[in-house]
């Protein structure tokens, strides 16, 4: 029974959490907060210049351990710019636990100077929220937060705690144990549910394996490729999953959706059975809804039961913890025929020989593509791969060799630009031995720019990899195919000097123009202990190809050109 | 249960009785466009729980959807979509005392209800019945020129 302020209450529930690095940026409504973490020993901080990149990093942190991410603001513009950092982990199902000051509860409703009401403008962007109104409840607040943010479909918690608590003095006890009669994920499959699944998968001619984040989420990718192997069932990955099935995997076909490749797409569409497992049939997977997977029945797996039977009707819902319906399912496949499904496997294997992910390389420009392929090469299954978002992140979800899930880490649902540079300065926090690579864009990295700062002085050094088109060039790509090439504010040839903008901020800078200075480049950028740019001029015109247009059914691709002569 | 479009429906709410817990329902609501007729919320006798009863209208598979957004928010405890129940509205009506006293004494006992309060230029009536027949209720007071009408909202409890 230690008597402590609220600000160190603050402090020993993170501790208490196991929670070994927080990532923020302080501010009057949070100082006494502050004055704690000066004090104690019990976990870092880490200084990130922008709020939001504050939570990115925090984010960054979790996706690649799978546990909690932590990130403290302030009030008012402190908690604004977290906003986006919230609802991009929302939109991923990410565990977050984000503490933002507020100011004193007698100032709350008058307009006080930094004061909004953060609560109200988190509640569709957080799993749950709280604002801390006693002393007393502050410790159990803590644990729920915790509690929530990892448990079920996990999500971001905000925490919002006024001066005056943190001001004031009071009893620390932190509890053992959570107990919210109204919060009971539900973990455990129905029993009669997955066995009427198994037998539609012993029945089915054509099954598909249609893999989502929760599995990485869930941490099941190892009995996921059980039930692949056991089963000989083809797989296709969605953007959050790459890495499930692991690159080379002969039953992978690939990622699906908008730009997912042509054997992906078709199989879907072909499919007699879906087996989802963790995802949602978001609208750049799935196109025309009434064109997808137009033949199949569809087992739905998701910890979430609002996500089963919210766009598509399913067949065999099953509400429950992939991990644990998945222990379940696999005893009862003991007897299935792989054999089975030999003929569909062979249908699928022509696809992908007939139209295999590919690009018409070149020797006078660096192609995106070969770029995405020669970091695979080089640093391969180790290193942790983060993106922004647009070209740069579907070529990197297409080429990379992704071996394992965590391995690949990008704002999926939000499509927040800016999310990958603090992201891989998080991962790179958890695993400091790790190669930490952010593969983004020229228009995206500037949205995050400032964490040069933090990166370096931080000696976290994470290597960007720009691949730099000199335009915002998925835009670009839609104006060039659906908008008669007018470009639109899209041409970023006004530029900062890359290479001097990372010196200038304690890092280095790479120019890089040819495949033998990438190399090079690269090389020297992962040995490096600071923070690097390397700006890769690559292809203006590149595009992100197959491509299903927006609204589209899935088998109506744009394929990539096979020969040279294309733009 | 067949998909019948834009069906009238009233669900349940039973919610941990604590603050903005109802900004949490109505956010939902408005956040994924879902449309509320009603709403109508109070504390539960000797608990420390909320019920809301909401009205409102869609498919059956809206319904579901709506269901299950409710039962992720993290307060609420208990979506009860009504079948079989039992469904009360009250409403208030004020009419100028000039106004034929005996008609709109007996009308509103006709609709379950009577006279509640009589003031020197004013007189008010109460009536609790179901929604539908409230609906009657107002229209047939309209040829004495209530000055004002309030409607209380549905409560529903499942028989």
């Amino acid at each position: 029974m230690r008597q402590m302020s609220g600000a160190q209450m603050v402090c020993e529930a993170i501790i208490a959490e196991g929670v070994k690095t927080v990532f923020g940026y302080p501010g009057g409504a949070i100082m006494h907060v502050y004055d704690e973490i000066y004090k104690q020993k019990g976990f870092e901080h880490i200084l990130n210049r922008h709020e939001q990149a504050a939570v990115h990093a925090a984010d960054g942190y979790a996706r690649a351990t799978g546990e909690v991410g932590v990130a403290m603001v302030t009030s008012g513009p402190g908690f604004t710019n977290a906003v986006t950092g919230l609802a991009t982990a929302y939109m991923d199902s990410i565990p977050l636990v984000v503490v933002s000051g507020q100011v004193p509860l007698s100032l709350i409703g008058t307009d006080g100077f930094q004061e909004i009401d953060a609560v109200g403008i988190s509640r569709p962007c957080t799993k749950h929220n709280f604002l801390v109104r006693t002393l007393e409840e502050l410790p159990r607040i803590f644990k729920e937060a915790f509690y929530i943010a990892r448990s079920g479909r996990p999500g971001p918690v905000l925490v919002d705690v006024p001066k005056d608590i943190t001001v004031d003095i009071g009893t620390f006890v932190y509890p053992d144990s959570v107990n919210i009669p109204s919060y009971k994920p539900t973990y455990k499959g129905n029993k009669r549910q997955i066995e009427k699944a198994v037998e539609a998968i012993k029945s089915a001619k054509k099954p598909l394996l249609y893999i989502g984040g929760g599995v990485v989420l869930s941490n099941a990718y190892k009995l996921v490729r059980e039930l692949a192997a056991k089963t000989q069932i083809p797989a296709v990955e969605t953007l959050m999953a790459r890495g499930v099935m692991g690159a080379k995997n002969p039953l992978l076909l690939g990622m699906l959706g908008m730009h997912g490749n042509y054997a992906s797409n078709m199989a879907m569409s072909e499919t007699d059975l879906v087996i989802s497992l963790g995802a949602r049939f978001d609208d750049r997977v799935t196109g025309k809804l009434s064109e997808f997977a137009k033949y199949a029945d569809i087992i739905h797996v998701d910890i979430d039961a609002a996500n089963i039977g919210k766009l598509v009707d399913v067949d065999y819902p099953i509400v429950g913890d992939i991990t644990e319906v998945l222990k379940a399912m696999l005893p009862q496949l003991d007897g299935v025929d792989a054999n089975r499904y030999k003929a569909w496997r062979d249908v699928l294997n022509r696809y992908s020989e007939l139209h295999p992910q590919s690009y018409i390389d070149s020797d006078e420009v660096i192609k995106p593509q070969w770029a995405i392929e020669r970091i695979g090469e080089l640093v391969g299954k180790d290193a942790i791969i983060t993106s922004d978002v647009g070209q740069h992140q579907m070529w990197a979800a297409q080429h990379y060799p992704f071996d394992r899930p965590r391995q690949w880490i990008n704002s999926g649902g939000l499509g927040t630009m800016g999310f990958g540079f603090p992201a891989a300065i998080g991962a790179k926090r958890a695993y400091p031995d790790k190669t930490v690579i952010n593969i983004t864009g020229d228009g995206s990295i500037l949205m995050n720019m400032q964490e040069l700062v933090t990166a370096a002085e931080y000696r976290t050094p994470v290597v960007n990899v720009i691949l730099n088109n000199h335009f915002l060039g998925m835009v670009r790509q839609w104006q060039t195919f659906f908008y008669e090439k007018r470009y639109s504010e899209t041409d970023l040839s006004f530029q900062p000097n890359f290479k001097a903008l990372a010196e200038a901020c304690g890092g280095i800078g790479y120019d890089v123009t040819t495949k033998s200075e990438f190399d090079a480049a690269l090389k020297d950028a992962i040995r490096q202990d600071k923070v690097c740019f390397m700006n890769v001029a690559v292809n203006r015109f590149e595009n992100v190809l197959p491509m299903v247009p927006a609204g589209g059914a899935l088998f109506n691709m744009m394929l990539p050109q096979t020969i040279e002569g294309d733009a | 249960m067949p998909n019948i479009l834009n069906e009238r429906r009233v669900i349940s709410v039973i919610v941990l009785n604590e603050s903005s817990v109802l900004s949490r329902i109505t956010s939902l609501f408005a956040a994924r466009g879902y449309n509320i007729e009603s709403l109508t919320v109070a504390p539960i006798p000797n608990s420390d729980m909320s019920h809301i009863t909401i009205a409102t209208n869609g498919s059956t598979k809206l319904m579901e959807q709506i269901t299950k957004q409710l039962h992720k928010l993290i307060p609420v405890y208990k979506v009860i979509e009504h079948e079989e129940m039992v469904e009360k509205e009250m409403v208030l009506a004020k009419f100028p005392i000039a106004e034929n006293l005996a008609d709109i004494s007996v009308l509103s006992a006709a609709y379950n209800g009577g006279v509640v309060n009589v003031g020197e230029e004013m007189i008010i009536v109460m009536v609790a019945d179901e929604p539908k027949r409230i609906k009657h209720f107002i229209e047939a007071a309209q040829r004495y020129n209530p000055c004002e009408v309030v409607r209380g909202g549905v409560v529903a409890i499942e028989r």
